[in-house]
């Protein structure tokens, strides 16, 4: 595909603006010297050359998407609509409380729906992303010790199993990882988690199902040991979709959550963000909580800092859009719907597994929540096909492949989450795919190694792209 | 209730028998049952109808004024009908991060392009593919120029408060030192500045224009701290680029800022979008994800996610930043502004927000509102007058005109872009003369 500068010619334009009103005023300050480079077109071209790019991108609508760990269920159409009123659209952030009434109650009533999923006390809903959400979550970990003056507590623990965002946010908060090793069941290992904690202990971050697809059963012994040893519990919320409207993290022990709204809630992921990363907290954390809390009585509802407010996680109070998606999806499915996902969610990947785990060996193949992992490790060291060999094969067949080599301790992994929102028929045909694949690498392995065929391209070479960068266009001028 | 979920009840029966399970308390056996719940304590669920009613209330509850003239970090800008409809395409709106390269060349190749432009709004080398928005932009680059023995942030007193905020919050987690440098009449304060710069200043964050939209003297400024061997970071607005002397052609290090006013409405304060570029040298420190161009086996031209050595699915605890998710549907919409808006669009954008901003402060001062700083400024500048602020700002609200934000009952902080036209800017002075009589 032509890239936007290839597009176009010197003196066209889309026609947007009137012309000016009042006498012409520039800056008093030193001018840029030449215009940058931006594509010159007619409308008719900046449509055609967008139509070509979303021509090669897939996403929910387009297809089967089982990214484990992702929850890429579909996303409503109301959703959109509702984000785009204008009512919500053209509120500037820094107006007058009593003009925003309508926006602080989507936040209100926003709040009071997590707080009730989730079982915790009170919800921000600054940051803007999963792992923005974390490390919310662990500020607030940290302004709980520092304020005790508990200084000491300077570990965070985080399983083996955990997302790489997990370590790289303790860092980011200033604590060393005490990696845990997960046990061969692939949960939580009491005894090595006992011998982990400590006087130096902040806490634990914990993704439960994990990302094993595993719900961790002692999951009241390994929130009370932590609690015992002085630290607090941070639940991840990446995988809540397999809980929700059955069981609550508040319930189980842990002192703060993040929840991914463009997961477990229905907003769309845009190609990577924006995303929205509430975060919830028991009572005694709320008055750390980042940004504003809603506060007052309907139609009197008031921004106001939180007592010992940490900060600011981003400028004004989130991802405000998104929560609008969330809300209307939250309103639409109520106190009934809500359980329907995660049985729903749960029930489909339990029925994919039980399909296909006499033809693809499973990391673990019972009690899985909504997501499953199959481990091609034996196919591999016969010299079979590898994880990424299967994915690349589901490609030619329409759909996107599963999260690769993902957990870590499960070597050759490919996760699988189906979600709530896939068919009976759908999954069936997947099946039917996933057991041909497997023929075809039984019997002519090296095709499957060559996929994809009917992809837009083949394998990119990603050695080369890291170690001679080229991350902006050229404009024909430069040399590699 | 509504729902979403595809299958009937008959079918999921069939898929639990097949499963093995003979129900779906089966299914969540590993649940103790202490932390199992009954039901959920909400209203029932409502039918998409009566949704979108209730939704549409609470918009209707929000005042969306004809006209506004307040910015202080949202700025509202004429968003080209080309741009929603673009980025309302179902496979941007609902694809994943593109992980799966050979099926996600457009969503990589959209992404590619916002990084050229970026570079070349900025006048630096290299640019990421996003991060939260302009103050965890500001958090993130000052993280960047963080070494063992330059600690120290220095921070301009004349940024936007809440990227001030946000670097702060950002630096408590490492503990890293931030120092404020003071202003002096609505710009940094050189002397502040030399006294500061030390042999452990990491960098200078500066906001150009400043939070008063005031412009610094940046040459001035990017000479003290070169030579004090410290890095300097630029916080822009990115409009103002269209116009201005980029960061690069003043030696900044890194050049970040608020995307918002690239074609995404105010939305009561976002999604937004953070921009980050950089000088090549520190390509590697950039957070988040970086799309780049390569070739497929067959020699294609390939784009796919790179320099992922950095980021925090390989490197775990040792990774400089924990992002993962960014802000891709807003750099796309970025891209669609720019290409829509093409240089001389965007010049134009930049031209008349100046023109009109002066125009402002003009009728303003005839009214009896004058200007606070007698400096060069971009599209935004601060009053000074005895009648309160709220009073002003309450006749505004009541012809339904967003007037500047408040800094206390003197100042005003006001702002005007494209969207202002003369007479409303000539109403408004109308509105302070019969408030002031």
């Amino acid at each position: 595909m032509k890239t936007v500068f290839e597009w176009g010619a010197p003196g066209r334009r889309c026609t947007i603006l009137p012309a000016l009103d009042v006498e012409e005023q520039l800056p008093e300050a030193p001018l840029r010297d030449a215009a940058p480079r931006l594509p010159e077109m007619s409308e008719t071209e900046v449509s055609r050359h967008y139509t070509e790019l979303a021509g090669q991108v897939f996403g929910v609508n387009n297809g089967f998407y089982p990214l484990g760990s992702c929850t890429m269920k579909y996303n409503p159409s109301v959703n959109e609509e509702m984000a785009r009123l204008p009512g919500f659209t053209g509120v500037h952030p820094l107006q007058e409380d009593e003009t925003v009434q309508g926006c602080l109650s989507v936040l209100r009533t926003a709040e009071e729906y997590l707080c009730e999923v989730t079982g915790m006390d009170a919800v921000t809903f600054q940051p803007a992303a999963g792992a923005h959400g974390e490390f919310t979550g662990l500020l607030l970990i940290k302004s709980y010790h520092t304020e005790r003056g508990d200084l000491k507590r300077t570990k965070m623990i985080v399983p083996d199993s955990a997302h790489g965002t997990n370590p790289a946010t303790a860092t980011m908060c200033g604590y060393d990882v005490v990696n845990l090793a997960s046990g061969a069941d692939g949960l939580v290992d009491l005894e090595a988690l006992r011998a982990a904690v400590g006087e130096d202990t902040a806490g634990l971050m914990l993704t439960n199902p994990n990302t094993c697809g595993l719900f961790e059963k002692d999951i009241l012994e390994i929130t009370k040991i932590i609690h015992e040893a002085g630290g607090l519990v941070y639940y991840d919320g990446a995988n809540l979709n397999g809980i929700i409207g059955v069981a609550r993290p508040g319930d189980m022990g842990f002192d703060c959550v993040h929840m991914n709204l463009h997961k477990t809630f229905s907003t769309p992921h845009g190609g990577g963000g924006p995303g929205s990363g509430p975060v919830g907290c028991k009572e005694f954390l709320a008055k750390y909580l980042p940004g504003h809390r809603v506060t007052g009585d309907t139609g009197a509802l008031r921004r106001e800092r939180a007592e010992q407010c940490l900060g600011d996680m981003r400028a004004f109070d989130g991802n405000f859009l998104v929560v609008v998606r969330a809300l209307t999806y939250l309103l639409m499915l109520g106190k009934e719907g809500l359980p329907e996902i995660s049985k729903n969610a749960v029930l489909n990947a339990n029925y994919m597994m039980s399909q296909l785990k006499d033809v693809y060996p499973m990391a673990f193949d019972d009690n899985v929540y909504h997501e499953f992992v199959i481990t091609m490790e034996q196919s591999v060291k016969r010299g079979g096909v590898s994880a990424m060999d299967i994915a690349k094969t589901l490609l030619d067949h329409g759909m996107h492949p599963p999260t690769m080599y993902f957990p870590l301790i499960v070597h050759e992994a490919l996760m699988v989450e189906p979600t709530e929102t896939e068919s009976k028929e759908t999954l069936d045909e997947v099946i039917r795919v996933m057991k041909e694949i497997h023929e075809e690498a039984q019997r002519d392995p090296e095709s499957i190694k060559a996929s994809p065929k009917k992809a837009p391209i083949g394998r990119p070479d990603e050695v080369t792209a890291a170690r001679n960068p080229i991350i902006r266009y050229r404009f024909g001028e430069e040399t590699n | 209730m509504g729902t979403f979920v595809v299958n009937t009840e008959q079918e999921q029966k069939q898929m639990l028998a097949a499963a093995g399970k003979s129900s779906f308390d089966a299914l969540f056996a590993t649940v103790p049952d202490s932390v199992k719940i009954d039901h959920l304590n909400l209203p029932e669920g409502m039918s998409e109808l009566e949704t979108a009613a209730r939704m549409e209330g609470m918009a209707a509850q929000n005042t969306v004024y004809r006209q506004i003239f307040r910015g202080a970090g949202a700025y509202h800008h004429y968003i080209p009908a080309v741009v929603k409809r673009v980025t309302g395409k179902e496979e941007f709106l609902t694809a994943y991060t593109p992980y799966q390269a050979e099926i996600s060349q457009g969503v990589l190749q959209s992404i590619f392009e916002y990084q050229t432009m970026i570079c070349e709004l900025t006048g630096l080398d290299c640019a990421n593919a996003s991060v939260y928005d302009g103050a965890t932009a500001a958090a993130e680059a000052v993280k960047m120029c963080v070494e063992k023995k330059r600690t120290k942030i220095l921070v301009a007193q004349t940024a936007q408060p809440e990227t001030v905020s946000v670097i702060r919050t950002y630096a408590f987690g490492k503990d890293d030192p931030v120092q404020m440098i003071a202003e002096k009449d609505g710009v940094l304060d050189p002397e502040a500045l030399k006294a500061a710069l030390a042999e452990d200043s990491a960098c200078l964050f500066v906001q150009q224009p400043n939070y008063y939209g005031n412009l610094e003297d940046m040459d001035a400024i990017a000479a003290m701290v070169k030579e004090a061997g410290a890095k300097l970071v630029m916080g822009c607005n990115p409009v103002s680029l269209g116009l201005l002397k980029t960061p690069g052609a003043y030696g900044a290090d890194i050049a970040c800022g608020e995307g918002q006013p690239l074609g995404l409405p105010l939305g009561f304060g976002g999604p937004y979008l953070g921009f980050m570029a950089c000088t090549e040298k520190m390509m590697r420190k950039l957070p988040g994800r970086i799309i780049g161009e390569t070739k497929d086996h067959d020699g294609n031209k390939a784009y796919v996610l790179t320099l992922q050595a950095r980021e925090q699915h390989i490197r775990r605890e040792k990774a400089g930043s924990n992002i993962c998710s960014n802000e891709a549907l807003c750099a796309l919409t970025a891209a669609v502004y720019l290409s829509a808006m093409g240089p001389e669009g965007l010049k134009e954008v930049a031209k008349q927000c100046s023109s009109k901003a002066h125009y402002l402060q003009k009728v303003l001062a005839e009214a009896g509102l004058q200007a606070r700083d007698a400096k060069p400024f971009f599209h935004e500048f601060v009053t000074v007058s005895e009648t309160p602020s709220s009073k002003i700002l309450e006749a505004l609200r009541e012809k339904g005109i967003l007037g500047g934000l408040p800094l206390n009952e003197k100042e005003i902080l006001w702002c005007a872009t494209e969207l202002n036209t003369r007479q409303a800017m000539d109403e408004v002075a109308e509105i302070v003369k019969e408030v002031r009589a």
